[in-house]
């Protein structure tokens, strides 16, 4: 395959992401999306969304969040220096928000009056829940019944801030559902609502004006990395369920071309039996909730059920611009179990104060495999994209303490 | 003259009905509609994750899964159906990633042996038709689109070219299994439709009984039912193929005397 001039140019006009992305949806939705494209492009080409976008991200999300050395994990690993983009001290405690203040800001431009959302760990309904009370619409979100019981926190949150928190009982009962159900919901509700999709996946323009709204994350990490260190990382590393937070850490970094990047799918139980949800590394190319990308699936096309100790993790798809960097090579994908995340995610409390998600905990278990691997003049910058106060019953749990 | 042209140059507009393959003793469920009635059968290719559909339909899909239904379980039916009923168009219905899985080409090539006439993807608008449209054409099946209440005038030209067979009008903006839309909402999209083109419009969504289906075949080609009688099927089990005649002749003879 040949390279392109610009990694950064992504996706076409039909929003393809090489042979990636599309607009799989019913007609129903067809009108809609097309829609939502068009305000898309109004709002990039008005200065005053972009004012409003950043004005909130300033004063009411807490950005920009800082560049942090760590110093005490650096020196525990031995090898080159880690760096975390502490994307965790946002408000709402993850990097779900940056892209739902953009996404309700482009909601109320279309005259929409109500919001519906999926949400696998609760983070991205938190984060729509929360912006529905700042703008005072009425929210709807959509999670498998599954992970209501499994993130009972962030589901006493969302109704806190007003949400209407359903319960999804087919299939599963898992993020995936929640997804079905939430597209459900739009096509019967097309006149007056708006879906705020929580990652960098579904139909386009979806996967584009995610990973633009995340981008903000890689902005600032390369500005601060050259401030404060005068030069561009070695190597970039997120963790990927989505993959949102990764792509909004890269895709300011793709042509550089003295960057690596890592992204950590998990591994679960591990990728040889069926208990992972590795969908770039354990999955095949298909069609899934509006968008062509890599799938955990069966020979028929079934999709299965993956299975992850993060429960933001736990999705058997991805964001089709990853699936292409992939078939690309420009991206480096690599997957972490369940075992190994939750010794990072110790390491990391212990060593630097900081209690991480389970999902970045997936990126800093590869960190510390890498770290070793490289000099100590070098540099890894990974996205610290959740703090762990909503996994620690989780924990509790695999580590036998009674709490 | 194509099996699907026929069925719609009959003296009164095409019963469709809809059943999931693999939920229940398919081969006797499907005899049971022709013997009703039935002018085309649209056979649901079972999928974990029908998002358009909804409570019956999904319940139906899992059930056929948890059966163990596999897409040649889906192909072999279609083949055996054919076998039985020389004359009667098939059309198979469902999602895009258990048609394209092995290849567009596979699946197109697969269905023609089958004997199926013509295949709906619901996830497969005209912007991607790529993906699918051109290997059923070349092979000769017939890609069926939706056109819905949220296809503007903008769109319907896209949406009409490259479909053949019939144009499967979606009356609600919503998922299987909702209430009818209004008769006189029905009646001017398929006034509309029909000015942008010559092939028949079948209306579904939401059509359950004999005296809803009567009235839209006043306005149609055709009228689709799938949810009431894939309910049967939940409801009866070893019993629904005379549940489902019965059905099917009610709804037969409404719709004959409609026009
Ligand atoms: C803290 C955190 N990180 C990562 C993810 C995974 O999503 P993405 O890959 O889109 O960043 C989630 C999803 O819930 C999350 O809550």
């Amino acid at each position: 395959m040949n390279s392109p001039n610009s990694f950064r140019t992504m996706p076409d006009e039909r929003g393809h992401f090489g042979d990636y992305g599309g607009r799989f949806v019913a007609e129903t939705l067809m009108p809609l999306i097309l829609d939502l494209e068009k305000e898309y492009r109004a709002a990039q080409a008005d200065p005053a969304f972009k004012a409003q976008f950043d004005d909130l991200l300033e004063h009411y999300v807490g950005r920009p969040s800082p560049l942090y050395f760590a110093e005490r994990l650096t020196e525990a690993l031995g090898g080159a220096q880690v760096w975390f983009k502490r994307d965790e001290l946002n408000h709402t405690g993850a990097h779900k928000i940056n892209n739902c203040i953009g996404q309700i800001l482009l909601a109320m431009r279309m005259g929409k009056t109500r919001i519906i959302a999926e949400t696998g760990a609760g983070q991205h309904g938190v984060a729509t829940a929360t912006v529905c009370a700042r703008f005072g619409l009425p929210c709807v979100i959509y999670m498998g019944a599954t992970d209501v019981a499994r993130q009972a926190p962030n589901v006493f949150r969302m109704k806190l801030l007003g949400a209407e928190v359903v319960p999804v009982t087919s299939g599963a009962a898992t993020l995936k559902d929640a997804m079905n159900e939430g597209l459900r919901d739009w096509v019967a509700n097309v006149h007056d609502t708006f879906y705020i999709i929580g990652t960098a996946a579904g139909p386009h323009p979806y996967p584009e004006l995610v990973r633009d709204f995340q981008s903000v994350i890689g902005k600032e990490a390369r500005a601060q990395m050259l401030s404060r260190t005068g030069r561009l990382p070695d190597l970039l590393v997120a963790a990927i369920g989505g993959g949102s937070n990764a792509l909004g850490l890269f895709h300011p970094f793709l042509d550089d071309p003295d960057v690596a990047m890592l992204g950590v799918e998990a591994a679960g139980y591990g990728l040889d039996g069926d208990q992972h949800a590795a969908s770039l590394l354990g999955g095949f190319p298909g069609v899934l909730h509006g968008n062509k990308t890599y799938l955990l699936q069966d020979e028929d096309g079934q999709i299965t059920e993956g299975h992850s100790i993060s429960a933001g993790l736990d999705y058997p798809g991805i964001g089709p611009e990853h699936a292409w960097l992939k078939d690309m090579g420009r991206v480096e994908y690599t997957a972490v179990t369940d075992d190994e995340a939750l010794d990072a995610f110790q390491l990391l409390c212990r060593t630097e104060g900081i209690i991480p998600a389970l999902e970045p905990s997936h990126a800093i278990a590869a960190v510390a495999k890498r770290a070793k691997e490289m000099r100590d003049d070098q540099i890894i910058l990974a996205n610290l994209c959740g703090r762990g106060d909503k996994d620690i019953f989780t924990v509790a749990e695999k580590l036998g303490v009674e709490m | 003259m194509t099996r699907l042209s026929s069925a719609f140059s009959k003296p009164h507009p095409a019963l469709v009905c809809f059943l999931t393959a693999g939920d229940g003793d398919t081969a006797a469920n499907l005899d049971a509609l022709v013997a009703g009635g039935a002018d085309v059968i649209e056979l649901g290719m079972p999928f974990t994750d029908p998002m358009a559909d909804g409570p019956a339909i999904q319940a139906a899909n899992l059930r056929s899964l948890g059966a163990g239904t596999t897409t040649a379980d889906v192909l072999g039916i279609a083949t055996a159906f054919r076998q039985r009923h020389p004359d009667v168009p098939l059309v198979l219905m469902g999602y895009a990633n258990p048609m394209v899985r092995r290849g567009a080409e596979w699946f197109a090539a697969a269905a023609k042996d089958a004997g199926v006439d013509g295949v709906i993807c619901v996830d497969i608008p005209p912007e991607e038709d790529d993906a699918l449209g051109p290997a059923l054409r070349d092979a000769g099946i017939a890609p069926i689109r939706l056109a819905t209440p949220t296809t503007d005038d903008k769109r319907l030209p896209a949406v009409v070219e490259g479909s053949q067979g019939f144009l499967y009008y979606v009356a609600v903006a919503g998922i299987t299994g909702m209430q009818q839309a209004a008769i006189e909402s029905i009646e001017a999209n398929v006034s509309r439709i029909k000015r942008a083109t010559d092939i028949p419009v079948a209306v579904g969504f939401g059509v359950r009984t004999p005296e809803q289906a009567a009235e839209i075949a006043q306005v149609a080609d055709g009228v689709v039912v799938g949810s009431a009688l894939v309910e049967l099927v939940a409801e009866h089990g070893a019993d629904a193929p005379a549940k489902l005649r019965e059905l099917t002749a009610a709804l037969a003879t409404a719709i004959r005397a409609a026009r």
